[in-house]
Order: C-alpha cells, then structure tokens, then sequence
C-alpha cells in the first residue's frame, strides 16, 4: 500500500541562459530534448526520466533537475 | 546511441588543424565552418551545424569527456551572460575585419607577406615552414595565415576554457554559435517566448527555488 504522495525527476532547462548547442540533445538516453528553432532547448515530460545526464554535459549549466510530484 | 557519420566530424577538424602545419593554403578550407552554420542558420532557421556538424565542439567533448581533460565544473556566471557573449562576438568581428584588412594591404603592395601565425591576436609565431613559394598571390597566402590564426586561437581558448570548466564551455561564447542563434532569434521573431509559464512546462512552478 502506497502511503507517500510519489515524487518524480525531471529536467528543466533555463532558456534565457540557453545557448542552443545541442549538447543535452546528443547525451539523453531517451531522446527527450530537442530545440526549438534555434534558440533553446526544450525537454518533453512524457519522456524524460530525471537521469540528469543532460544537466552534467550543458556546457551553460542551465539545466536543474528537480523533484515535482507525480 | 548509433553513431552517425556527422559523428566523426570532429577528425576534419582535427585535420584541418594538422594540414596547416604544412601548406598554410589548407586555411581556406575552414571558410566552411564560416559559411555553413551561417547558410544553415538563415536558410534554415536552425542551429543544425551546432547540434551536429559542428566538429570542433565534438572535438571538445571527447577530449573532455571520455579522454577527462575537463574538470566539469560549472562555468562562471559572466560567461554566459549577454553582455560577455555579444561583447566577444562583437570582438571577434573586429579582429576579422582587422586580418581582412591586412590581407588587402598585402594585396595592394603596401605591406609584405608575414609568413606568422598570430595567436590570441598577441603573440606572432614563425610559421614559414608551410610557406611554398610563390604559386598563388601573396594576398591568398596572407588571408590563409591570417584565417589559420583565427582558428588556432579559437581552438586553444576553447581548450583553456575545456580543462576550467565544461568540455563543449566554448560553444557557450563561441561567436559562431553566437551568431547562428541570434540569427534564429531574428528569423522567428516574437514568435518564441524565452520565459516559460506554467501552462507549457507544468514542473516549472516547482523547480524554481
Ligand atoms: S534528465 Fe535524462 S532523460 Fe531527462 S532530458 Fe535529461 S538526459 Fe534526457
Ligand atoms: S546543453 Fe545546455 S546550453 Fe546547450 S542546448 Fe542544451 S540546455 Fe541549452
Ligand atoms: S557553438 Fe561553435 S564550437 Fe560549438 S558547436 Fe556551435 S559552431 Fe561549433
């Protein structure tokens, strides 16, 4: 029996910081990241699983993980 | 994930680096990595050569990715601000237009040819060695050392930067990307919004400390 409200993780990219270089698209493992005309990045929900291998390679920095609740 | 052949782009880059030991007439070549992300970005309207053409940022993330050369930290907060990243773009431009002007003084007769590669636009090394003669004008040889130091200066700034902070920490300040994305930005107008709301991103709300 589940008593604890599940939380997940997911990646949130900064975008006024974005340079849009691609890295975090090249290392997702479930091909979750794409970019948006040129300008920044952008992370699907559906398919992001929180590794947070995107955050570690931006060479900006400029994406958190975080824990949101289901 | 399956590599593609866009993937090795980054043995061109190496060997572009490798071929200007010997004839500094290989220079030219790198006019592509000029114009290509260029094209793209206003043809396009997209950062495709970033993303995946781009050998000299595969180069960074190998050497500082699987080969460790990077400490992976985060980069300083002023490297990727605005002012900083338009201030080197606008910087560079200058030292390009600068090494176009010394070309035509070359061209025109009024300087001689510098068979010298000069890095981070101070310091002037011989490099005559990859000098053969007198096939093509003196302009054509003057341009090529003068592109090829451009290259090189980028590419141990880019290395500096590597080791300090992120592998690919050029490609936060690199004009090139600097340009393509303000491209973009021209191309799409108003149509992108930089700030994200609740309704599009249902996490943001959370993740914002
Ligand atoms: S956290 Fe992992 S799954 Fe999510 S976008 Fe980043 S790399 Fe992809
Ligand atoms: S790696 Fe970072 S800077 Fe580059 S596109 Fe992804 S979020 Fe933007
Ligand atoms: S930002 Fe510069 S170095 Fe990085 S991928 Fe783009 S063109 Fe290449």
């Amino acid at each position: 029996m589940q008593t604890v409200a599940k939380r997940v993780r997911k990646a949130t990219v900064g975008r006024e910081y974005c340079v849009a270089c691609g890295c975090c698209v090249k290392v997702c493992p479930k091909s979750a990241v794409h970019i948006v005309k040129g300008i920044f990045a952008e992370v699907d929900f559906e398919k992001c699983i929180g590794c947070g291998k995107c955050a570690r390679e931006c060479p900006a920095s400029v994406i958190a993980i975080s824990e949101v609740p289901l | 994930m399956k590599k593609r052949w866009y993937d090795y782009l980054w043995i061109v880059s190496l060997l572009y680096l490798f071929l200007g030991l010997f004839n500094i007439l290989f220079a030219w070549l790198g006019l592509l990595c000029f114009f290509t992300p260029l094209i793209i970005a206003v043809v396009g309207g997209s950062k495709a050569y970033c993303n995946r053409y781009c050998g000299r940022g595969q180069f960074f993330a190998l050497l500082g990715g699987r080969f460790g050369f990077s400490r992976k930290k985060d980069p300083p907060r002023f490297l990727k601000s605005r002012w900083f990243r338009y201030g080197f773009l606008t910087f560079f431009l200058t030292m390009f237009i600068v090494m176009l002007w010394n070309t035509w003084l070359v061209l025109s007769g009024i300087r001689e040819l510098s068979k010298t590669v000069t890095l981070l636009w101070t310091f002037r090394l011989p490099w005559h060695w990859a000098y053969h003669g007198s096939a093509v004008a003196p302009w054509v040889a003057q341009f090529a050392f003068g592109f090829y130091s451009v290259m090189l200066t980028s590419t141990i700034l880019g290395i500096f930067t590597m080791v300090l902070f992120k592998p690919r920490s050029w490609c936060v300040y690199c004009p090139m990307g600097t340009m393509t994305q303000l491209i973009c930005k021209a191309r799409s107008g108003n149509n992108v919004s930089l700030s994200q709301n609740y309704k599009e991103n249902p996490y943001i709300m959370q993740s914002e400390q």
